[in-house]
């Protein structure tokens, strides 16, 4: 007998500790035993909120919040950069714990997660309040019909940087038209120069916006509808925008390389591209990777992003970010003040657009002297603020995304690779991409229309 | 566990029958002494047996009932969760993405293994008939490439191909030439094949040779005396007393190839988009469960998968047991 109870005093130790790690690792991500916050909690005794966000100066941010605040305090971690966060996000939503409180996510995933009840509708906690420090462009990114699902903090209007050096060297002007750039682009092919831009396969959103700029509308779904989605990939903007793409690329006027890679800085800071048709955030990014130091202090500027008409202007959005409440969170109202008030005081919004890791979409800033006046280091003292940047996210009028950004992405990404493999045109790329899209859509319940 | 108690069960009648006329009573008494001696050891056995069993029901058979229980369900973004029985199982089957990874899997197993057996063998042959303090330094060396992690010898990998900074590139530049990509598209087959080369063949290269060391060397010298000589001796007399590792290892390569995930999954980022979302199935699987939030379907894959490796397992197995009877 006693052996018996030993087997099972020695299981069950065994079993309860095995338990044990498995809860343990769901415990430390909610609000009640936030423990492993990166930051330090400035007030012991308030009820904390845990945030998942990747900003590179968020430490700052964070002790700007907790600071002033007395009745709440953040407790911050990093859970990765994008789609490693994403990962995470979407385990915890399926294991219905291990969330946290609030978190940061880009505007094109947020239908995603609304469509699983992952956010908190924010607008019966006051959402509308800070409505109206956003543009209309930027608050449609993130609301469906009257619901708001996030804050907007940073947005990234889109235009093109380019080496001064390089354009002086072979007589070029900034190109207003994407006519113009295909044609400066052969001009400084023919005479032995770099390519002028980048097709990489692993930007699908890069690509989406350039297609949205043209007029296609790849996806158009509304969440009090929730089982329709119309799909147009095929549409004729969208055929016309992958057709001039694939054709530079096929023509070796651009470049075939993943962007962000080791590879791709080093070519960006040798001169090894003319141009890079970019988002606001992009040269705190290339900043950080060591671009345009030393030698090369200057050589870069920026101009309004090509038009296909130059009569009527579009301005597009790459990227940009949010702080969402999930619905894990155990106190909604308190993590919807977080995510209202998080990232958006002046302090941490002036560290933000002065290093150039955010574009702030915040109007108090936009409109602020400083960030209109300032004489960007990276462009040489250019006022890219109120030359470039500003108009173009003014101009932005929103975009509409589908519930499945990560697998359309997926999706895109292996047609451009095709493209840029020569494999086949834009045009057929557009067809394939549609195809499997409705596929998909259909596979997930949704009516196609 | 089962073996030694079933010893014991054989090997106590014997005792127990020794005093053949003593009266029935105690006779029985005496069985009944042994069953419970029997009985105690089997707990013992079963005590030793705990800590392991735990953690395989907790780590293994618990997660694996659990996906095959998610696997029976279909959970659409617009619909919801519903029980759909083996319907995952004929998606499965009839997904092109699916089905494309596996072809690579077993394009890649094909090519791989006889390759990886072909290195560590002759690495093992020459090493085994080698006895200098090189060879020693050699074993090693070869072996080296295991004791690295996967993902850091794949991220090594990763900045030898590139076409920045890889070396092969500022070789071809001496010539003014333009390196292959090793993972572009058309070369990422190759390119991978390299990296999981060179990661397994020592290990491979030591039960090999650890299989040629525990043979006797009396069987060198016969066959010496009856004129054999260093290549006969070798691939008449050697290959064929350490067939059985390399089968084992056959096994161990197919079933790890099958399953191939880390190396192209640490490559991704920098393979210009050549290796695909859906490359092998385990990538597959991964992908559909945590980037395209489809857990039951991923499941359903996962469990596919299996069913492949195990009837490739299987067919690989009969193949070898008929040869090596007829060969007997």
């Amino acid at each position: 007998m006693r052996k018996k109870a030993l087997v099972a005093a020695l299981s069950a130790t065994a079993l309860a500790a095995t338990l044990a790690g498995c809860s343990g690792g769901g415990d430390n991500a909610s609000a009640d035993t936030a423990q492993n916050c990166t930051n330090k909690i400035v007030h012991q005794d308030a009820p904390k909120v845990s945030v998942w966000a990747w900003y590179p100066n968020m430490n700052k941010v964070v002790d700007n919040f907790n600071n002033a605040h007395t009745d709440v305090q953040v407790c911050w971690s990093v859970a990765g950069q994008g789609s490693p966060e994403y990962a995470k996000f979407q385990t915890a939503i399926e294991a219905g714990k291990g969330a946290p409180d609030v978190i940061m996510l880009e505007a094109d995933h947020l239908t995603g997660y609304e469509i699983q009840n992952a956010l908190v509708d924010l607008s019966k906690f006051g959402a509308n309040d800070v409505k109206k420090n956003f543009s209309a462009g930027a608050w449609k990114d993130v609301s469906q019909g009257d619901a708001v699902y996030a804050i907007p903090v940073d947005g990234g209007p889109m235009a093109m940087i380019y080496r001064k050096d390089i354009f002086e060297k072979y007589n070029i002007t900034p190109p207003t038209t994407w006519a113009e750039y295909e044609a400066a682009a052969q001009k400084v092919k023919d005479a032995g120069g770099p390519v002028f831009g980048d097709l990489g396969s692993n930007v699908p959103a890069w690509l989406t916006a350039l297609m949205a700029q043209k007029g296609a509308v790849p996806f158009t779904y509304d969440l009090a509808d929730q089982k329709n989605i119309s799909i147009n990939l095929d549409s004729q903007p969208a055929k016309d925008v992958l057709n001039y793409w694939a054709e530079l690329s096929k023509k070796g006027l651009v470049g075939k390389q993943d962007q962000f890679t080791t590879d791709y800085i080093s070519g960006v800071v040798g001169g090894k591209y003319a141009t890079y048709v970019s988002a606001a955030w992009a040269p705190g990014y290339l900043t950080g990777a060591g671009v345009g130091k030393g030698s090369e202090k200057g050589q870069f500027a920026v101009a309004p992003l090509p038009q296909w008409d130059k009569s009527s202007p579009v301005s597009v959005n790459w990227g940009g970010s949010t702080f969402a409440v999930t619905t894990q969170a155990k106190d909604q109202k308190l993590a919807a003040e977080v995510a209202k008030g998080l990232y958006a005081d002046d302090a941490s919004l002036t560290d933000g657009w002065k290093t150039q890791t955010i574009f702030p979409l915040n109007q108090g800033v936009l409109n602020s002297k400083e960030f209109i006046g300032n004489h960007v280091d990276f462009f040489g003292g250019q006022t890219a603020n109120k030359d470039i940047y500003i108009p173009a996210e003014k101009a932005y009028k929103g975009f509409s995304y589908s519930p499945f950004t990560v697998y359309y992405y997926a999706q895109l990404q292996a047609e451009t690779v095709k493209i840029n493999a020569g494999q086949i045109t834009g045009e057929q790329a557009a067809t394939e991409l549609q195809n499997t899209m409705v596929t998909y859509a259909k596979s997930q319940g949704f009516t196609v229309k | 566990m089962a073996d030694h108690g079933s010893m014991t069960t054989t090997s106590a009648p014997p005792a127990v029958a020794a005093p053949a006329g003593a009266p029935p009573s105690p006779r029985r008494k005496a069985a009944s002494g042994s069953e419970k001696m029997v009985a105690r050891r089997a707990r013992v056995g079963w005590v030793f047996i705990a800590p392991f069993a735990v953690v395989f029901v907790a780590f293994l058979l618990a997660p694996l009932a659990y996906a095959l229980y998610l696997s029976l369900f279909t959970k659409g973004l617009a619909t919801g969760t519903k029980f759909s029985g083996l319907d995952n199982y004929v998606r499965a089957f009839s997904d092109p993405s699916f089905l494309k990874g596996v072809w690579f899997v077993l394009r890649f197993s094909l090519v791989l293994i006889p390759v990886q057996m072909a290195v560590s063998l002759g690495a093992a042959l020459v090493l085994d008939s080698l006895t200098t303090r090189l060879a020693r330094f050699s074993r090693l060396m070869i072996f080296l490439p295991y004791a690295i992690p996967a993902v850091i010898g794949a991220l090594m990998w990763g900045f030898l191909y590139s076409p920045t900074f890889g070396p092969l590139q500022q070789i071809a530049s001496l010539v003014h030439a333009q390196a292959p990509f090793l993972l572009s598209q058309d070369n990422v087959f190759y390119g991978l094949l390299n990296a999981v080369t060179w990661q397994w063949a020592g290990y491979y290269m030591i039960i090999i040779y650890a299989a040629l060391q525990g043979i006797d060397p009396t069987l060198y010298e016969a066959a010496r005396i009856d004129g054999a000589n260093v290549w006969q001796i070798a691939l008449r007399i050697k290959v064929p007393m350490v067939s059985s590792a390399m089968v084992l290892i056959l096994v161990f390569a197919l079933i790890g190839t099958l399953q191939f995930f880390s190396e192209p999954q640490i490559l991704a980022p920098i393979a210009n988009g050549s290796i695909t979302p859906d490359f092998t199935p385990n990538i597959y699987a991964y992908n559909l469960a945590f980037s395209y939030a489809q857990f039951n379907y991923a499941s359903a894959i996962s469990f596919a998968l299996g069913i492949i490796v195990f009837i490739a397992v299987y067919v690989f197995m009969f193949a070898t047991r008929k040869r090596g009877s007829s060969l007997s």
